[in-house]
């Protein structure tokens, strides 16, 4: 446990620990010396009672895993009411996340808002405007599908170089669930767009019932494409740090656009140009111009293991290097994995054909012979997409867009199986 | 729009398809009321669509962020630690570490008076009347030198403002400048001559440390209860504390933010919070031995700033005085 338990950054000290703990894991495959007793003594385990049933009502990880936890950078944002934390993604497995250690971003704090008190208006350039309850939207027709959602900001702080030392920090702004709601186009077609007329110039702006009431305009096209009015995820409620009762989920956009706690959907027809869509979420260029609606995110991995928080403990032999890899264009495709900086790639096996704006779990089974490694992953996806180094990026965009980094990222694996976050030329 | 060349023919298709569907609706919902959309529907377009009738001035602005908006903003709106700066900013855009501001960066003022409106101030939000955002408004952009002090800003002359970076945001253009050159068939092999490691995460070593093990941490304090402590008051006062929580913590895990953790504070000498860098008038009045008894601190909470010249705690006061027995309450139930 205790190579795990030192969590963000493994020391030097906590590493040897965990080398000593990785000798008696090998040992498993080596000849025993001695015979194991916990193997040959009856442990109490094997002889009392566990829990019954009703111990836990509604199950939390076992105190074991009590480091898969999200983490906040604290020196990021003044304080934790509108802040972001980050998924533990180097010690998830699969794609779907769990909603527990899913990263929340606020911008005025997890407000409490009950079923009963949830109300959802449509206005604007509609032929009806309605307002619906909670229940009424489980009386739509639904649908589900899993999808990422990733901050425009997840990799932000590499712009400049290797900064923070862990895939939780430097790509925890993702989590990926299968939600369950209803597609926002139903929803617009019972408000009626008659009224609205021709539908290619007309926007939606959305704006949550919180404090911050964050609100995002989002062109029609795609309002009426994918876009879902959710209120379930991974089988069950949302949970509070992500909009419960009900939230929009915009599939391969921005996070930001996400809007959590939806209160109202206006057909407008022009946007809004709200702060976050103006003074935040725009990616300032080297000239000073700045790129504004970069609502898409593009083609990304990351190798989850080995990294800084995941280090080899288990010494020389088979190795299993894996990682995620999304596109909010389109599916995965293909993830190529190197070893030596990008000098050469190796194409990985996908766990599963890619989905579309969903995560993919990536493998490469290799054998590591104990010397030193540059990790990277590069991702394709189906409109053909190959992800960027950080230098292609840096050409183009310079180094102050803060969103939207979707660089090949290298993680330096020593020959002590310690991972450490660098930069390649 | 030619933003979407697709859109056209994608919606043509879908009314085309879905036609004699769209007629049809589930009967679900019920109509919204006037009042209702009057209510919620407050948001402000580039053009002027949305905005309310009212004028304001820096100089009355200057009041009202004073108490509403500088204890994070700064009171030149100029920024306190990681709190937004306001103003300034001008011409960095192209330098490093570009500074964004309302004045330098904004494209449409109407963005910030929907922003202010809505979400501000901080914990308090959408308690400003019209007038007054039109007011601190006014104050934010005579602190970026855009009008002068006498300028009324109303919804008549919010358009004349002139933004400097209204021209400077392009629509996204990947698809022209990236799209094409990053879709080559990917090298496998012989991809560079060299590959050297130009940077490394711990030599800078800002990622966040380990939290302390359970084992070692101190047993929780036990909460310091006085016979008169008053369990529903404090609950009361638990609420009245969400104006502070801006810049206030409290409790065993607090930490200082643009005001000092306040845990233990009912009893104590002032200014003995560790880290934190009180202003001077404070630290002389804490020489002098003021301690922070129930009286002192509701005569503080009344009127901060009457009561101590000079204090950094730009906070209106509680002009309550059930507000300042509850929140006292409520800062007792957090003792030593």
């Amino acid at each position: 446990m205790s190579d795990h338990e030192t969590g963000n950054r493994p020391s030097r000290r906590a590493f040897l620990g965990g080398a000593a703990a990785a000798g008696a894991l090998t040992a498993g495959g080596a000849r025993a010396q001695t015979p194991d007793p916990l193997i040959t003594e009856i442990q109490p385990w094997a002889q009392g009672f566990g829990d019954g049933v009703d111990a836990v009502r509604y199950g939390l990880p076992i105190e074991y895993e009590g480091d898969v936890i999200r983490r906040n950078v604290e020196w990021l944002t003044a304080d934790t009411i509108s802040s972001i934390n980050f998924t533990p993604i180097h010690a998830l497995e699969g794609t779907i996340t769990p909603q527990g250690c899913a990263f929340e971003r606020h911008h005025s704090g997890a407000i409490d808002l009950r079923k009963e008190d949830y109300r959802l208006m449509i206005n604007g350039l509609v032929d009806r405007p309605l307002v619906f309850n909670y229940a009424d939207l489980e009386r739509f027709p639904r649908e589900n599908h899993v999808y990422f959602c990733e901050c425009a900001a997840n990799t932000g702080m590499e712009w400049a170089g290797a900064q923070l030392n862990g895939a939780q920090f430097t790509h925890g702004m993702i989590h990926n669930m299968e939600y369950t709601g209803v597609p926002l186009r139903i929803l617009l077609e019972e408000a009626g767009l008659d009224t609205a007329g021709d539908l290619a110039d007309k926007w939606v702006f959305v704006e949550g019932a919180d404090a911050s009431s964050n609100g995002r305009s989002i062109p029609m096209e795609k309002a009426l494409d994918d876009v879902l009015v959710a209120f379930k995820a991974n089988g069950e409620a949302l949970r509070k740090e992500h909009g419960y009762p009900v939230r929009l989920v915009v599939p391969g956009w921005e996070g930001n656009m996400w809007v959590k706690w939806i209160r109202r959907i206006e057909v407008m027809d022009g946007p809004v140009e709200s702060r976050e869509e103006t003074s935040k979420y725009t990616d300032t260029l080297e000239d000073g111009t700045s790129r504004k609606w970069t609502w898409a995110m593009d083609a990304k991995s990351v190798v989850t293991s080995p990294s800084p928080q995941a280090p080899v403990t288990h010494g020389t032999g088979p190795l299993v290097i894996s990682g995620l890899a999304w596109s909010g264009r389109g599916a995965i495709t293909r993830v190529d994995v190197s070893k030596d900086g990008g000098m050469s790639w190796e194409t990985a096996r996908l766990a599963r054909p890619g989905e579309r704006m969903a995560l993919s779990r990536f493998y490469l089974d290799t054998h590591w012979d104990g010397s030193e490694m540059l990790l990277q992953s590069r991702a394709m996806d189906d409109t053909g997409y190959v992800q960027p180094t950080k230098a292609q990026l840096r050409a183009v965009r310079g180094l102050n867009s803060i969103y939207h980094n979707n660089c090949i990222q290298t993680w330096l694996l020593r020959a002590n199986g310690e991972a450490e976050n660098v930069e390649v030329s | 729009m030619s933003k979407f060349p697709k859109c056209a023919g994608l919606l043509a298709a879908l009314a085309f398809t879905a036609g004699p569907v769209m007629a049809e609706t589930f009967g679900l919902g019920r109509p919204a009321l006037p009042e209702e959309i009057a209510a919620w529907d407050g948001d402000i377009r580039p053009d002027g669509t949305g905005l309310p009738k009212g004028s304001g001035d820096a100089l009355i602005g200057e009041e009202i962020f004073a108490e509403q908006c500088a204890a994070c903003h700064g009171d030149f709106a100029e920024g306190i630690g990681n709190w937004p700066k306001l103003a300034g900013g001008a011409d960095t855009l192209d330098h490093d570490d570009p500074l964004k501001t309302v004045g330098s960066y904004w494209p449409y003022l109407t963005t910030a008076y929907d922003y202010i409106k809505r979400s501000m101030p901080y914990g308090n939000a959408g308690t400003l009347s019209d007038d007054e955002v039109y007011a601190t408004l006014a104050y934010i952009l005579y602190s970026n030198d855009l009008i002068p002090d006498d300028f009324i800003l109303s919804d008549e002359t919010l358009l004349d403002v002139e933004m400097p970076n209204a021209e400077g945001f392009i629509i996204d253009d990947r698809a022209e400048t990236e799209y094409a050159q990053w879709s080559d068939a990917p090298c496998m092999e012989k991809c560079k001559s060299a590959v050297n490691i130009t940077m490394r995460a711990m030599v800078l070593d800002v990622t966040p440390q380990e939290e302390t093990s359970p084992e070692a941490e101190p047993e929780e304090a036990p909460l310091m209860v006085t016979a008169a402590f008053d369990p529903a008051l404090a609950a009361e006062g638990e609420k009245v504390f969400r104006k502070c929580k801006a810049c206030h913590q409290i409790g065993a895990d607090a930490k200082n933010k643009s005001g000092p953790i306040l845990t233990g504070v009912v009893g104590s000498p002032a200014g003995v919070v560790e880290g934190f860098s009180y202003s001077k008038p404070l630290i002389k009045v804490a020489e002098s031995g003021l301690i922070w008894s129930e009286k002192e601190l509701a005569a503080f909470l009344e009127k901060p700033r009457a009561y101590l010249k000079g204090t950094k705690m730009s906070f209106a006061g509680l002009r309550k005085e059930a507000d300042q027995r509850a929140i006292i309450e409520y800062l007792k139930s957090y003792g030593n």
